[in-house]
């Protein structure tokens, strides 16, 4: 093992190739080196102090790709999350067949990945304070929505909506899974029609938007959150920016469907590192029902300490 | 006749077209400038029809039209993608694809509907959601999640027709409905063909393949459980002759809004809920959920 391992060369910080970096960026695991070279600013930073911090570079502060087992680790208190809805597995409702059989292609996604499909759902504590979580895997067929994870999306707004706790859903996908053509389609109705129930009946719905999430996704519940968080740097937003430059016939601006980009436009409420994603959670999570016990002396004391 | 009829009978008569048809052609008769636009449709459907323009935000997006209009003596709402006739026209609607304040623009009329109590009529015509710079950053992915969204809370009944393409969330965006009828000819589906093409083959010129598996024609979706009947057009296509396929369309607007006005709201809204619920196919503890339950095995 090497004490210095390269990822693959990129192109440099807010250079044209830049753009991209997050999604050629997806497939760089942080390598098993002692040191590795950052994706982005391309500086050599300590592995340990990366993943300290949540597998963000200390020196440009890029948020590297996390499975969803680090999130779930990242985001619930040790020892909670309680996955459901676990067993609900994908058809091949069109019988699609590309350059591979798409029921063959959710095999070597399961295999890469060691999950079922590409979002996990289940309760858990946050910072202390009951939650629904569900997280996205961009390394599952893009952490595309096709049936399953449009049901599990579903079954997640239920049951919040049964145990009244708050909804925390963190998204990063390429957006509807074509192999399951129009089924994907309607999983934007579906997930945003219980996403409106969600509002009825006055449950938080927090949504968290990384790096990418893209389509049917971002246009669908994703964009439908109470409160809209992204982290650094996500790209996000409806189409890809390759085919929005092949439309339009035109180099895309500086910064553009970044998620600094979508807060400018006041289509996100904040931008938060990873580092402070759970405290944050959890704070939106007491405002929301400040008679909460919990929440109660954690507001108090919040407010002792101010000043 | 009456929607069970009008179902069976699409059943029937879609085998002898289809062999005459291919997915491709069909495609091609969808996109075809000699197919009626929605204002065709409206102004043979309707009468004084009164188009409504603006989100009362930003700009009044010409690919959406919207307005009231009256049928049979009762008033309704109106909403569709317009593709434009003329190149200049087609142009200046950007070929109905529409920015995020076409679609708000919509919303407000669903609205409006809803505090007059009118029904709602659709027309979805659209290639998708325009990709561009200012489409998102004036926040496409909001504008198409909330009109879903809002759809399922509009308290009065909605009835969509997919008149020619029904491209993804852009069609969506005004496509749920209690009711959802395609012409014969249209299609719809979650990603167009060429795109579809390029992103498994890196070829978009194998769109035509891409076409085929996608299942996006009206018999496709019959079949999947995703509409709820599909509306005859002439031979050739519905530009050859329209009236067969305006008196189909004027008895299921008619038939739709005397069935659904007997409803309560609450009862609306849960059955269009419900509805949309059920488009969806996996396998849970060795049970597999489909719409049609016998088709998978």
């Amino acid at each position: 093992m090497g004490w210095l391992t390269r990822s693959k060369p990129q192109g440099t910080p807010g250079g044209p190739e830049d753009r991209t970096a997050g999604e050629a960026g997806r497939k760089v695991r942080i390598p098993e080196g002692l040191w590795i070279k950052c994706t982005v600013c391309r500086q050599i930073v300590y592995r340990k102090e990366v993943e300290r911090a949540g597998k963000v570079c200390p020196k440009c502060n890029y948020h590297f790709p996390i499975t969803v087992e680090e999130r779930i680790e990242q985001l619930s208190d040790p020892g909670t999350f309680e996955e459901f809805a676990g067993d609900i597995e994908p058809v091949d409702p069109l019988h699609f067949v590309d350059s591979h059989r798409y029921p063959d292609r959710i095999k070597s996604a399961q295999k890469k990945t060691g999950l079922k499909e590409a979002v996990r759902i289940g309760d858990c504590l946050i910072s202390a304070r009951p939650a629904v979580l569900g997280v996205f895997s961009f390394d599952f067929m893009g952490g595309s929505m096709g049936s399953v994870v449009g049901e599990k999306v579903v079954r997640g707004v239920e049951r919040a909506l049964e145990r009244r706790v708050p909804l925390v859903l963190v998204t990063s996908s390429g957006g509807a899974r074509m192999q399951e053509g129009i089924f994907s389609l309607m999983q934007m109705a579906r997930t945003s029609a219980a996403v409106g129930r969600l509002h009825e009946a006055g449950v938080p719905y927090i949504s968290v938007l990384s790096d990418p999430t893209f389509g049917g996704v971002t246009a669908s519940f994703a964009m439908l959150g109470d409160v809209i968080i992204a982290e650094p740097r996500s790209l996000i937003g409806f189409a890809g920016p390759r085919v929005i430059e092949q439309t339009i016939k035109q180099q895309l601006p500086e910064g553009f469907q970044r998620a600094e980009f979508l807060l400018t436009h006041g289509f996100l409420d904040m931008v938060v590192e990873r580092g402070r994603l759970k405290e944050t959670l959890a704070l939106l999570m007491c405002l929301f029902s400040p008679g909460d016990r919990i929440c109660s002396s954690a507001l108090s004391e919040a407010g002792d300490g101010g000043g | 006749m009456t929607e069970t009829k009008l179902k069976k009978n699409s059943k029937r008569n879609i085998p002898q077209q289809e062999n005459k048809l291919s997915v491709w052609e069909r495609l091609l008769l969808a996109r075809s400038q000699e197919r009626p636009t929605a204002m065709d449709f409206i102004q043979r459907l309707f009468t004084q029809f009164v188009e409504l323009h603006g989100d009362r935000n930003f700009r009044d997006d010409p690919s959406i039209l919207s307005g009231i209009a009256s049928f049979e003596g009762k008033s309704v709402a109106i909403i569709g993608h317009q593709k434009g006739k003329s190149f200049k026209d087609r142009v200046t609607r950007n070929f109905g694809m529409s920015h995020p304040e076409g679609y708000r623009k919509a919303l407000r009329i669903m609205r409006l509907a809803e505090r007059f109590h009118m029904p709602i009529v659709s027309f979805v015509d659209t290639p998708g959601a325009y990709p561009g710079i200012e489409a998102e950053e004036r926040g496409q992915v909001e504008a198409v999640a909330r009109n879903i969204m809002e759809a399922f809370d509009v308290k009065v009944p909605i009835i969509v027709f997919v008149i020619g393409e029904g491209g993804s969330g852009g069609a969506l965006a005004i496509g749920v409905g209690d009711r959802v009828y395609m012409l014969e000819n249209a299609v719809y589906s979650v990603i167009s063909p060429e795109a579809c093409a390029t992103i498994l083959w890196g070829d978009s010129t194998r769109a035509p393949e891409a076409a085929e598996r996608l299942q996006m024609t009206a018999p496709d979706l019959l079949r999947l459980g995703i509409i709820d009947g599909i509306v005859p057009e002439a031979e050739g296509g519905v530009h050859k002759d329209m009236n067969k396929t305006l008196s189909t369309m004027k008895a299921l607007i008619s038939e739709t809004i005397e069935s659904l006005s007997a409803k309560t709201p609450r009862e609306l809204l849960d059955e269009r809920y419900q509805k949309f619920q059920g488009m969806v196919a996996y396998r849970e503890n060795a049970r597999t959920h489909f719409p049609p339950a016998s088709l998978l095995t």
